[in-house]
């Protein structure tokens, strides 16, 4: 599967529902950061979790946030951050450019 | 007070001492029917535990310690972090992709799973009891610094701090700084200085620590 962002794109988090076994954070929703690194393509685990085979892989990334933009009292200076995994189908470009 | 045992008809299985929950109610159950059927024995079951209760930070640190001394092995390390630990000779299996956050002068990381309990066991061990803890799970996300200096780390504002949450297919571990003051170490003895802890990132090793 050919991985749809690159390296230094900013992604927004979309803010679909928690249904079943996920892997996107909810604190991460509806917030935007930008690709660290492209993990490569892995089973889906929110099939797998029903014993499905997780097919066809999806892209995994880390995606790097502002800690100042997911806790808006955060109370750490302006570079700290926050790196998490998140599937493809759980972004989507960039909705807001966030400094 | 009554010494009655309120009917309980089974003695509780070795390691549970107090109720059980649902899920090590399901376990005891399936792992019962498993042996009966004969698909693996009790002595199976205790060994793989046994197994997995011995791992030890060891490799990890030993890992940290190549880095320390090898920069080149340092960069395949932070490239490829499992095929620089298979390269080691560690047996990484097929679950899993190790990252290697490195520690810089001005950049600190720690790791968290905040949806359950990731870790690198093959690497550092069992995660300890506060890793899995709901406290250091949502605290370490929102207030990194406090987190940090409850467990005896104070660090300057100058010094970013990265927080790694473990929520996908990867698994992460710190490579700490090298202490100063310890430049005529061997390999085996900077080892010693690496702890489970400092690989988690909240401490860092110092010239003095002690490996447990």
């Amino acid at each position: 599967m050919t991985a749809r962002f690159r390296p230094g794109e900013a992604v927004t988090v979309r803010r679909a529902p928690s249904i079943g076994h996920l892997r996107t954070p909810h604190y991460v929703k509806g917030r935007t950061g930008v690709v660290e690194r492209i993990c490569g393509d892995f089973a889906n685990p929110e099939e797998l979790a029903y014993a499905r085979d997780g097919l066809p892989r999806r892209a995994l990334y880390r995606v790097r946030f502002n800690q100042r933009h997911i806790w808006p009292d955060y109370g750490g200076p302006e570079g700290d951050t926050i790196d998490v995994e998140i599937f493809e189908h759980w972004l989507e470009p960039a909705r807001e450019v966030e400094g | 007070m009554s010494d009655s045992h309120g009917g309980h008809d089974h003695a509780p299985p070795p390691g549970h001492d107090g109720p059980l929950t649902y899920y090590q109610l399901k376990e005891i159950a399936v792992r019962e029917l498993l042996i009966e059927k004969s698909v693996f024995t009790a002595d199976d079951v205790r060994r793989e535990v046994e197994k997995m209760d011995q791992r030890t930070p060891a490799k990890g640190a030993a890992v940290v310690a190549r880095a320390w001394t090898d920069p080149a092995y340092k960069e395949r390390l932070l490239e490829n972090g499992t095929a620089a630990c298979e390269e080691m000779g560690l047996d990484m299996g097929q679950t899993y992709y190790l990252v290697a956050v490195e520690n810089t002068e001005s950049v600190h990381n720690a790791i968290v799973c905040t949806l359950c309990s990731c870790y690198p066991r093959t690497l550092i061990g069992l995660p300890p009891d506060w890793y899995k803890s709901r406290a250091y799970r949502t605290r370490i996300v929102r207030e990194p610094r406090a987190v940090l200096a409850e467990f005896g780390l104070e660090l300057p504002e100058s010094t970013v701090i990265r927080v790694h949450d473990s929520t996908a297919d990867m698994r992460y571990m710190v490579l700490p700084r090298r202490p100063d003051g310890t430049g005529d170490m061997s390999e085996e003895e900077l080892a010693a200085l690496v702890t489970r802890d400092c690989m988690i990132g909240v401490a860092v090793p110092t010239a003095e620590t002690v490996a447990s």
